[in-house]
């Protein structure tokens, strides 16, 4: 699959190329004529603009601004969607998502966007979710987690209607209720579209300039999809006790669904690199044995489908997964990008190096709160530990920039990059 | 500690994360067979103990420590109204431990996780909440006079937070009357030694044994 951009001319095509070509030759196993480094920040762009978080999310020209600038400073080999990932305010607000606090909304306007950890479906509701898991959608989780869609709950049930009881069964769109919610999705859908609009036209940009996209598209893992925004991380633990065949029957539907959904996303955006963060899989989280029952086969499904589709699955390993390396290394050689958080990136290529290629994974809080020189000794380290070997190694933070990481630290980052590996 | 067979079952039920035949058993003693509250409190922290030892040695994990409070809450909601105390006569605990997320920084697993393992495991904890303003923790410090203040954050705008209010401690000359322990995602020995903290723990398990250690009780 191609990324679909404005295609960049003379001299910037060419830098876009040797960029795009050494991302896919770290897929392909490659090792490239030189380590790339990769930017992607969320907040951390209000920093280094001198901008609140509040404008970040919400001032689509301030923060393809500055996003741009970062951009020409950095000259990275691929970049995050960095418009997509931040100027959300609007829509957030169209939709009256409730599952986040941002600012304005919760949190002050200079502080980043939170997730709120809640039971947003209840233990009892797993056999609506897996007998009809639209009208679940519909009538049920939507109204729960933003308010335009309070009313669905009056929506007819779909399965069943026929003949003229389909013609009687639609009334409930007369409702009061659901006209109203029905314009306010509408509304918010709008607002989506114009806040996908300047994301899209900041990507074909840095594409112009000569910058490839990663991450453009995302997906998230089936274990982690109802933990994190079904049933809240400890609903969800208890449920690996008290509802072990529903859950596992659920999981396995949503690998499917998910898969369906990303191919088709990703394909509508033209996008092939798939970032996955990933939340529950750390060592610390969970046995060996839940691990392997519960949550790597319906992800390794999912990537093997994702895969057979064409694209790449970029999970994001967060916090450390040591014990988790040599299950994860079940997957085709050559197709796949592991970034890890802290996982130590040494044993990561001495287990996965010949299978995929690796992103990361240069520490917070050294970023945050240590001086240039020991984030230099810090790149050095990856570079001999795992470049320098033959490791196909993107540079990056250990999930993107941390918000509070001084300019002068990024600058190292880079920098330290270029010196040690081309 | 010396039990009869069918102590011995409610305890290794509910080591084993067995919560039906646990709750059955606790129920009917409880509520049916007239066993002392107190006894079947006693044997859940026996089998607590045996939890946080699998967790300890790499069996058990976050999973079993939530289930394992589920059923401890359950148990003593049945058990505690029963309890006939006399003044002066509750367990005497180990220490007290004031815990909660520093400002800016609305995350509270792991603080919930930590504050209940320290529960079970024989500390007074009071536990304040997520986004704690640095004036909030000093008039709570004030009022509740901790061994252990605790310092939770997921965030990495917590590494500020902390040490803004740690450096507040100092300020109000209260810095030297309790350890300051901190704990969350990011945390690491770079941070601790950032925010000024005593000590950082990765775990739940971690932040009983630097509170033990500190209060002088033997790990």
């Amino acid at each position: 699959m191609t990324t679909i951009h404005d295609v960049p001319q003379g001299e910037t095509k060419l830098a876009y190329d040797a960029r795009r070509q050494r991302i896919l030759d770290c897929i392909a196993l490659k090792q490239p004529d030189r380590m790339p480094v990769v930017l992607y920040a969320t907040f951390w762009l209000a920093k280094y603009g001198g901008i609140t978080c509040k404008e970040l999310m919400y001032d689509y020209e301030k923060t393809a601004a500055v996003a741009t600038r970062a951009l020409e400073e950095f000259e990275p080999d691929a970049v995050a969607p960095l418009v997509q990932i931040t100027a959300a305010g609007r829509s957030l607000e169209a939709i009256g998502f409730k599952q986040l606090q941002w600012p304005g909304h919760g949190v002050g306007d200079n502080q980043p966007f939170q997730y709120l950890d809640r039971e947003y479906m209840k233990a009892e509701e797993y056999d609506d979710f897996l007998f009809d898991p639209t009208g679940y959608y519909l009538r049920t989780y939507l109204p729960r987690v933003a308010s335009a869609f309070e009313g669905f709950e009056d929506l007819p049930s779909f399965p069943g209607l026929h003949y003229f009881r389909l013609v009687a069964g639609i009334r409930p769109f007369a409702k009061p209720s659901v006209k109203a919610a029905l314009q306010k999705v509408i509304a918010a859908a709008e607002e989506v579209e114009t806040f996908i609009g300047h994301a899209t036209a900041w990507n074909r940009d840095a594409a112009a300039r000569g910058y490839p996209l990663i991450n453009g598209a995302v997906a998230v893992s089936p274990y982690d999809f109802i933990a994190d925004y079904f049933r809240g991380a400890t609903g969800m633990m208890k449920d690996l006790f008290r509802h072990k065949d529903r859950l596992l029957a659920l999981l396995d539907k949503a690998s499917d669904f998910l898969t369906r959904q990303t191919i088709a996303t990703a394909r509508a955006s033209g996008q092939d690199i798939v970032q996955i963060p990933i939340h529950w899989a750390p060592d610390a989280f969970m046995s060996g044995k839940q691990f392997e029952t519960f949550w790597w086969p319906p992800f390794r499904k999912m990537m093997m489908g994702m895969i057979d589709a064409g694209l790449v699955p970029m999970p994001l390993w967060e916090a450390d997964c040591t014990k988790r390396l040599e299950i994860i290394r079940d997957v085709p050689a050559g197709k796949c990008i592991y970034w890890f958080e802290r996982t130590d990136m040494g044993r990561a290529f001495e287990v996965l190096g010949d299978t995929v290629a690796l992103r990361g994974n240069i520490s917070p809080s050294l970023l945050t709160t240590g001086r240039p020189d020991e984030v230099d000794a810090a790149v050095k380290h990856l570079v001999d530990t795992v470049w320098a070997k033959g490791g196909n190694l993107m540079l990056d933070a250990a999930f993107g920039i941390p918000d509070e990481t001084p300019v002068e630290n990024v600058r190292a980052m880079f920098d330290a990059a270029r010196r040690y590996a081309g | 500690m010396e039990m009869n067979a069918r102590e011995e079952a409610l305890v290794k039920h509910l080591a084993d994360m067995e919560e039906d035949e646990a709750l059955e058993i606790a129920k009917a003693m409880l509520l049916e067979e007239g066993v002392d509250p107190l006894r079947v409190l006693e044997l859940c922290r026996t089998a607590m103990d045996m939890v946080g030892k699998r967790f300890e040695e790499g069996e058990y994990f976050l999973p079993e420590l939530v289930l394992a409070g589920e059923m401890l809450d359950t148990i003593g909601a049945i058990a505690k109204p029963l309890i006939k105390t006399a003044p002066g006569e509750e367990a005497k605990k180990l220490g007290k431990v004031l815990i909660g997320t520093v400002h800016g920084d609305l995350h509270d697993i792991g603080k919930n996780i930590v504050t209940f393992m320290l529960d079970i495991n024989g500390f007074e904890v009071k536990d304040i909440g997520v986004d704690v303003p640095v004036a909030t923790f000093i008039d709570e410090i004030r009022a509740y006079r901790p061994d252990v203040v605790g310092l939770s954050g997921f965030l990495t705008l917590a590494f500020d937070s902390m040490k803004e209010t740690i450096a507040a401690f100092e300020a109000a000359g209260m810095r030297q009357d309790f350890k300051v322990m901190i704990g969350g995602g990011q945390i690491d020995e770079t941070v601790r030694a950032y925010t000024g903290a005593d000590a950082f723990g990765v775990n739940a398990v971690e932040a009983v044994s630097l509170c033990r250690t500190w209060t002088g009780v033997a790990a």
